[in-house]
C-alpha cells in the first residue's frame, strides 16, 4: 500500500517551497510531496488550478493530505478537491493545522504507512479544538 | 433572456467591478490582505473577454461558464466564493430566470457553506442575504429598490466586527471599515439592476 501524499498550499511560493524542504529533510522520498503558492497573476495568493495540479503531482492511492496557511488557501483547496472526479474526491482532505508543523507531522505519520485519517488526525492535534 | 440582454449584463457587471478595482483594493488594505480589487479585476477581465461567447449560451450554462472562470482566475478567497455563487445559481436557475428568487436563495446558501460563514460576520453575505430577502418579497420596483438595499447593507458592515476571513485577525480593529466583499457584492447587484431597469 502506498503512503499518503502531502500537498502544501501557501499564499507565498517561498513558504510553500521552504515547508516542502523541511518535509523532505524529515521523510526523504518515502511520501509523494507537492507544493504550490502564489495567485494566477504571480502575486501572493492561491489558485484552484495550481492546487489541482499539485494534488495530481502528489497523488497516491492512499490519498492526499493538504496543508494550508490562511483563509483563501483553505477555500481554494476545498474548491479544488470538489472539482476532482468522484473516485478521487473522497481521498483528499484539507487539514486544520499550522502549515509548517502540520506538513512535517503529517508527512512523518504518512511515511510510516498510516491511513489518511490518521495522518490528518496527527496534523490536526497541533491545532486547538 | 436574449443573448443581447445577457451580453449587456455581463459587460455591465465586469465593467463595474473593473472600474472599482482600486477602491476594492483600498478597502481590503484596511481589513484584509489588499488583493481584493486586483483579484476581482483579473477574474472579470477574463469574463469580459469571453462575454460574447458566454452570452450565446442558455442562462444556466452562461452562469456556469462565468463561475468557472472566476474560480480559476480570481485567486484569493473571493474566487471560490464568487465562483460558488455563480455555479450554484447555474444549477438552479431556469433558462428564463423565472425562479430567480429561489435560485438566488440556494446560491446564497452555497456561499455560506463554502465560506463556513453566516450573515453578521462582516462578509459578502451581509449584502447577499438582504438582497435575497428583498428578492423573495418581490415587486415590480425591484430593479430600482435592490441597489439601495445592497448599498445600505454594505454600509452596515462598517461597524461590524469581523469573525470570518482575514479581517477576523484584526479583531476590534476591523470595526470602522466597510467589508470589501460586501462592497463588491453591492456593485454587482447594482450593475445588474441598472441594466434590467432600463
Amino acid at each position: 500500500m502506498a503512503n499518503v501524499g502531502i500537498v502544501i498550499v501557501s499564499h507565498s511560493p517561498k513558504i510553500a517551497e521552504g515547508a516542502a524542504d523541511m518535509v523532505r529533510q524529515m521523510v526523504g522520498d518515502s511520501v509523494n510531496l507537492a507544493f504550490t503558492g502564489g495567485d494566477p497573476g504571480g502575486g501572493l495568493g492561491t489558485g484552484v488550478a495550481s492546487i489541482r495540479e499539485a494534488i495530481d503531482r502528489a497523488w497516491s492511492e492512499a490519498g492526499v493530505a493538504i496543508l494550508v496557511d490562511l483563509g483563501g488557501a483553505e477555500t481554494n483547496s476545498e474548491m479544488a478537491v470538489e472539482m476532482l472526479d468522484a473516485e478521487r474526491r473522497g481521498r483528499v482532505v484539507v487539514c486544520n493545522a499550522p502549515i509548517v508543523e502540520g506538513a512535517v507531522m503529517a508527512a512523518t505519520e504518512a511515511s510510516g504507512g498510516s491511513s489518511l485519517e490518521t495522518v490528518r488526525r496527527t496534523a490536526e492535534e497541533l491545532s486547538p479544538p | 433572456m436574449t443573448p443581447v440582454l445577457l451580453h449587456r449584463l455581463i459587460l455591465a457587471v465586469a465593467d463595474e467591478v473593473i472600474a472599482h478595482a482600486d477602491e476594492l483594493t483600498e478597502l481590503d488594505q484596511a481589513v484584509g490582505d489588499g488583493d481584493h480589487g486586483i483579484n476581482m479585476k483579473r477574474g472579470f477581465e477574463v469574463v469580459r473577454a469571453d462575454a460574447e461567447a458566454t452570452a450565446e449560451k442558455p442562462l444556466p450554462e452562461a452562469l456556469k461558464a462565468i463561475g468557472t472562470q472566476l474560480v480559476m482566475k480570481v485567486g484569493g478567497a473571493s474566487g471560490p466564493l464568487y465562483g460558488t455563487l455563480f455555479l450554484a445559481l447555474s444549477k438552479e436557475i431556469a433558462p428564463d430566470a423565472s425562479n430567480l428568487s429561489a435560485a438566488f436563495a440556494s446560491a446564497v446558501e452555497a456561499v455560506k457553506a463554502r465560506g463556513k460563514s453566516q450573515p453578521g460576520q462582516k462578509t459578502m453575505l451581509d449584502v447577499l442575504a438582504p438582497v435575497q430577502k428583498a428578492l423573495a418579497e418581490g415587486g415590480a420596483d425591484l430593479p430600482a429598490r435592490l441597489p439601495t438595499v445592497a448599498a445600505r447593507a454594505a454600509d452596515a458592515t462598517i461597524p461590524m466586527l469581523a469573525t470570518r476571513g482575514r479581517a477576523s485577525f484584526l479583531g476590534e480593529r476591523s470595526i470602522g471599515h466597510m467589508d470589501p466583499g460586501a462592497r463588491s457584492s453591492a456593485l454587482i447587484v447594482a450593475s445588474v439592476c441598472r441594466v434590467l431597469g432600463d
